[in-house]
């Protein structure tokens, strides 16, 4: 009775209306996302299996399995990576402990990481091509294709170290300043084991973009499908090879859907564990990046 | 400070380790870029060739003909493959052939359409014909495929039917001759043009795709052999200067009687060196 | 101390060489295309016939519209949608559906877009193509860009909603403002620079997709006429041609490159502005 005393019956329509709405709406995406999944686990998985993980592609991928591309991909990961974390993750010390956040200085670099973090991942290739493949003489290499992911690496890693050093409370710095350590000793002593959980969180999360990444990599990585001898040779990622498979190889569906469901697999274990350990006071900043 | 220059000791270390593998590696190190019809053939000697000389990497990278062409010019590539003959601009170049190939139509298997005649296709192309019912066909709208700028694939055919890029009205335009055949096995009512080893080698492994007769000729090896089937083309390899050591004698062996079989598993027509 | 000073310092040249990535890109960027900028007045890629570049025509509109066509296309599809999960998980979701519904658009967010690209062509594109041939079309890459920047958009409206304050809601409550009406009338209003932020951020991934849209789109450069006609983006533009091009055609499509990056750049400059918190 309370509901027909303190609103209209029209307001009382609406509301129902726009509520069945909103559950229609998010069926409609859960649906579609069980539908991808669906068609992924059908195509891929009776290609699944132990030697499909080991083997080298045969016959242009159609037959063998994804063994070099994985390990190209852990390659061109490990590249990026090293050189990406120690610059990520000093820029985000000195922007989170060292200037004021409204320093110019501090400004500017954060500036210019916000438009590195919009850069279409394309650009990223064609800058990869031009300079690290060609001006640096570095060709179509792991190195290359390593260093190019590296780039685009740096906004998400930066930010989410930043966010993770500026959670740390402040009674923290002020303990230690009061016990007389120096604040190198702080940093490295007491506020990275501290932001320690969401600079794991934004690591995941930067790996979890360099397995999906495929624009950047098409020009400085390149196409070779086997084994890699050293970071100078060329080495197909992963996702490169679905692309390779789904649009250059006739016949390629099935061999495409099962390296999709292991590229989906990986990514979500890589997400999820990313999720577990960013859970609480950053999530939201970090996963909304 | 102590992680810091544990980081950079690690990249530093992770650089110069990979430069002094790299010099390693690139000693018996051979670079091939180029058209992506040559790539396979070419990769399928340069494994046999591997095999007979241990030590020696050799890398095959597509991308089209006039990458080819560009990246050994300027030294990206040892080696370029080009499937077609070097243009009078690029005599600066030295081109070797290795087999032969033409350019045919192709459409899905279900077409009932076994030729077109060069007028025929010219119209198609041009958007002059847009329903297979014209030519003789069921009743379903052309999908014409066509290919991307900078492929030679592509420059042979507008040569060869006198037709300029922009006069095609496409409705798929696809790279590699691989995705061509790809797109038209996904679709029963598109036509496009690949090469004639690229097709029969899919049709062999069970693409569900017809290659058409040519102005009344069959588009095959045979009629490529001797010479009859009009749209054929050299495959070359091309480097910038006279090749020397490996260059040189991955050449030989690529020109030698010993990957006759290769070629021929391509469905390639083999060159004879003189 | 002295250790600290040579920390800084350290901190310092960490942060200036990230800076500098940026504009070393640029730089390249521009070196790269400055043949072509040199020599062709810039509004011949606007005035060109089309777009042959071994015919020395490179007019770029034909594929800025296309970008700009599937990109407002996914917008307008992903917003409602978008906007309508982060409601069903702030607002209307039961408890045991809400935090599920909200894994699940996480994990769709780590999806490739290579993956969402090959599962368009093998399902959304034969599907078209029963519909209204080719297939490859505007539709298409509108249907799987909206895939991908769904969740985007919903988790940054999530965040903007969840940002609103406790008591802007009770007082609603007490006001006696039916859901909707509170929704409208005093959440929208509170977290709507969160929300636009969100959907500049997405349209700046929407512009840049390659790969998807590469694979789904059929990439005939021209003036769509309707959603069943092939487009080609930008950005598929020159993963289709670059390994092919060479001098001038090479340097457009360092323009075309330097082209997506301002563009993306206005839009994120706009985000940042549109952003309430200092360091995001």
């Amino acid at each position: 009775m309370l509901e027909v005393i303190t609103m209209d019956k029209w307001q009382s329509y609406r509301d129902r209306f726009i509520q069945l709405l909103i559950y229609c709406l998010v069926l409609l995406v859960s649906a579609v996302f069980v539908w991808i999944l669906f068609d992924l686990i059908k195509g891929g998985w009776s290609h699944l299996s132990w030697e499909f993980l080991t083997q080298s592609p045969f016959d242009a991928g159609r037959s063998g399995g994804i063994g070099p591309i994985l390990i190209s991909t852990l390659l061109i990961l490990l590249v990026a990576l090293i050189t990406a974390l120690p610059l990520a993750w000093t820029t985000a010390a000195l922007l989170a402990e060292y200037v004021p956040v409204t320093s110019q200085f501090g400004k500017t670099i954060r500036f210019s990481l916000q438009v590195l973090a919009g850069v279409p991942s394309i650009v990223f290739g064609l800058f990869g091509n031009a300079f690290f493949s060609i001006y640096l003489g570095l060709g179509f290499s792991i190195l290359s294709g390593g260093l190019t992911l590296a780039c685009m690496l740096l906004p998400i890693l930066v930010s989410t170290a930043e966010a993770g050093l500026r959670a740390v409370p402040q009674s923290y710095r002020l303990s230690a300043a009061a016990l007389g350590m120096s604040r190198t000793a702080t940093l490295i002593q007491l506020l990275l084991p501290a932001a320690a959980p969401t600079l794991a969180a934004g690591l995941l999360l930067g790996i979890g973009r360099a397995v999906a990444e495929t624009a950047a990599l098409l020009f400085t990585s390149g196409y070779v499908d086997r084994m890699p001898d050293s970071l100078l040779d060329s080495g197909r990622a992963l996702a490169l090879h679905i692309f390779d498979l789904a649009m250059n190889v006739p016949g390629g569906d099935t061999p495409a859907y099962a390296s999709a469901l292991v590229l989906v697999v990986l990514l979500l274990c890589i997400n999820i564990l990313a999720m577990k350990l960013a859970y609480g006071l950053q999530r939201r900043r970090i996963m909304s990046l | 400070m102590s992680k810091n220059s544990l980081f950079i000791g690690l990249l530093c270390f992770a650089i110069s380790s990979s430069w002094f593998s790299g010099a390693n590696a690139a000693s018996q190190r051979l670079i091939l870029t180029g058209s992506s019809t040559v790539a396979p053939l070419v990769g399928e000697i340069a494994r046999q060739y591997e095999s007979m000389h241990p030590g020696v990497r050799i890398d095959v990278q597509t991308g089209g003909s006039s990458r080819g062409i560009n990246d050994t010019r300027n030294g990206v590539a040892d080696i370029g493959m080009v499937s077609r003959a070097l243009k009078p601009t690029e005599k600066d170049l030295q081109a070797f052939a290795i087999a032969l190939d033409g350019i045919s139509m192709i459409v899905h298997a279900n077409n009932p359409i076994t030729a077109l005649s060069k007028q025929q296709i010219a119209d198609i192309f041009t958007g002059k014909i847009i329903n297979w019912k014209t030519v003789g066909g069921v009743d379903a709208r052309i999908t014409v495929v066509n290919k991307a700028e900078g492929r030679s694939t592509l420059e042979l055919f507008l040569q060869y039917f006198q037709l300029r890029n922009s006069q095609i009205k496409p409705h798929i335009i696809i790279g590699d001759n691989p995705q061509g055949i790809k797109t038209i096995t996904g679709n029963p009512h598109a036509i496009g043009y690949v090469s004639i080893g690229a097709a029969e080698y899919e049709t062999k492994r069970g693409a569900p795709i017809r290659l058409l007769a040519l102005d009344g000729i069959d588009a095959s090896i045979e009629n490529l052999h001797t010479g009859v089937f009009p749209l054929s083309r050299p495959l070359n390899l091309v480097t910038a200067k006279i090749p020397r050591g490996l260059t040189q004698s991955f050449i030989i062996f690529a020109r030698s009687q010993q990957v006759r079989p290769l070629v021929k598993a391509q469905y390639f027509v083999p060159v004879r060196v003189d | 101390m002295l250790i600290d000073t040579l920390t800084r310092w350290l901190l310092r040249a960490g942060a200036i060489v990230s800076a500098l990535v940026m504009l070393l890109i640029l730089a390249f960027l521009l070196i790269e295309s400055w043949p072509v900028l040199d020599q062709i007045t810039p509004t011949r890629f606007f005035t060109d016939t089309s777009w042959h570049p071994m015919e020395g025509a490179y007019n770029l509109m034909p594929m800025l519209s296309g970008t700009l066509l599937a990109s407002v296309g996914a917008l307008l599809l992903a917003i409602p949608l978008g906007i309508a999960s982060a409601l069903f998980i702030v607002f209307y979701a039961p408890i045991y559906f809400a935090l599920p519904y909200k894994r699940l658009i996480e994990l769709l967010a780590g999806i490739p877009s290579v993956v969402f690209g090959f599962w368009g062509l093998t399902t959304l594109v034969p599907l078209i193509n029963q519909l209204h041939p080719p297939g490859a079309s505007l539709l298409a890459a509108i249907l799987v860009l909206t895939l991908m920047i769904l969740p985007t958009i919903t988790l940054t409206a999530y965040a903007a909603l969840n940002a609103v304050p406790k008591e802007y809601l009770h007082g609603a409550a007490a006001l006696g403002l039916s859901r909707w009406g509170m929704i409208y009338g005093v959440v929208f209003p509170a977290a709507r620079s969160g929300i636009v932020a969100g959907i500049i951020l997405a349209a700046g991934r929407a512009i840049g997709e390659t790969m998807a849209v590469l694979m789904v789109a059929g990439n005939v450069v021209q003036h769509p006429e309707g959603l069943f006609d092939p487009i080609r983006t930008l950005a598929a533009n020159i993963a289709l041609e670059m390994a092919y091009a060479m001098g001038d055609h090479r340097a457009v499509l360092f323009v075309s490159g330097l082209l997506l990056m301002l563009l993306v750049m206005l839009l994120s400059a706009m985000a940042g502005k549109m952003e309430n918190n200092q360091y995001a």
